[in-house]
C-alpha cells in the first residue's frame, strides 16, 4: 500500500485525526493529508522535533517509540516505527490508545512488501547411469 | 414538615452535584507530553517542568498549522 492510501485510510477510519503526515528519518514527507505541501513539511519537522527532543531526555539506550503532546488547543501525535515516522494532530481531548493504534495500523500498511521469493526450479530426475 | 425537609435536602445534593459538575467540565487541563520508549517504560512531562516547556512550545507551534 503507498502512503497516500494509508493516509486516505487513516483518515476514513479515526474521525479524530485532524491531519497526519508521513515521513521518514531525514524528514522527508512521503504523503500527508494537507494540501499545503509547506505545511505538511512543517508538522513533519515539530514531529521530527519532538522526537529528538524526547529522546534527548533519556540517558540509556532506549529509543523513543511513540509520544504525545496534549494542550488545551489539541494533542500531536508521532509513532516511529524503523525509520518510518508518522505524526497526527487531533482536538483536545482525543481517545488516545485509539489514535495510537490507527497510526500504528497505518505505518504498518505503508511498509514495503517483501519481494516474493523466486520458486525453487523443478527437480530434473536422475538417469539412471549404465555403468556397464 | 418532613417533606419539607426532604425536598431541601434533595434541592441541596442537586446544587451539590451540578456545582461538582460544572467544575469538573470547566477544569482545566494540564498540557502534557507522554514519551513511550522500546524498553516498554513511559515518561510523563507535566507543563511547568522544564523538559516539557521546549516540546510543548514545538507541540503549539505544530498544533498551530492550518488543517486541510
Amino acid at each position: 500500500m503507498d502512503a497516500a492510501q494509508a493516509l486516505a485510510d487513516l483518515t476514513e477510519i479515526s474521525s479524530q485525526i485532524e491531519s497526519a503526515v508521513l515521513f521518514d528519518e531525514q524528514g522527508a514527507v512521503l504523503g500527508s493529508t494537507l494540501a499545503d505541501e509547506r505545511a505538511a513539511k512543517a508538522l513533519a519537522q515539530g514531529a521530527a522535533e519532538l522526537l529528538d527532543g524526547a529522546a534527548a531526555f533519556r540517558s540509556s539506550e532506549a529509543a523513543v517509540t511513540q509520544l504525545e503532546a496534549s494542550t488545551n488547543e489539541g494533542s500531536v501525535f508521532v509513532v516511529r516505527d524503523g525509520s518510518r515516522r508518522i505524526a497526527a494532530t487531533t482536538g483536545p481531548s482525543p481517545t488516545v490508545g485509539l489514535v495510537f493504534y490507527d497510526l500504528k495500523s497505518a505505518l504498518r500498511g505503508t511498509e514495503e512488501t517483501p519481494k516474493p521469493k523466486p520458486k525453487p526450479r523443478p527437480r530434473q530426475k536422475k538417469e539412471p547411469v549404465d555403468e556397464a | 414538615m418532613r417533606r419539607k425537609f426532604l425536598g431541601l435536602l434533595g434541592f441541596g445534593s442537586g446544587v451539590f452535584a451540578g456545582s461538582v459538575l460544572y467544575r469538573r467540565s470547566n477544569a482545566r487541563r494540564r498540557d502534557r507530553v507522554d514519551v513511550y520508549f522500546d524498553d516498554g517504560s513511559m515518561v510523563s512531562f507535566v507543563e511547568g517542568s522544564p523538559e516539557a516547556e521546549n516540546l510543548l512550545r514545538v507541540a503549539r507551534n505544530v498544533l498551530g498549522t492550518p488543517a486541510a
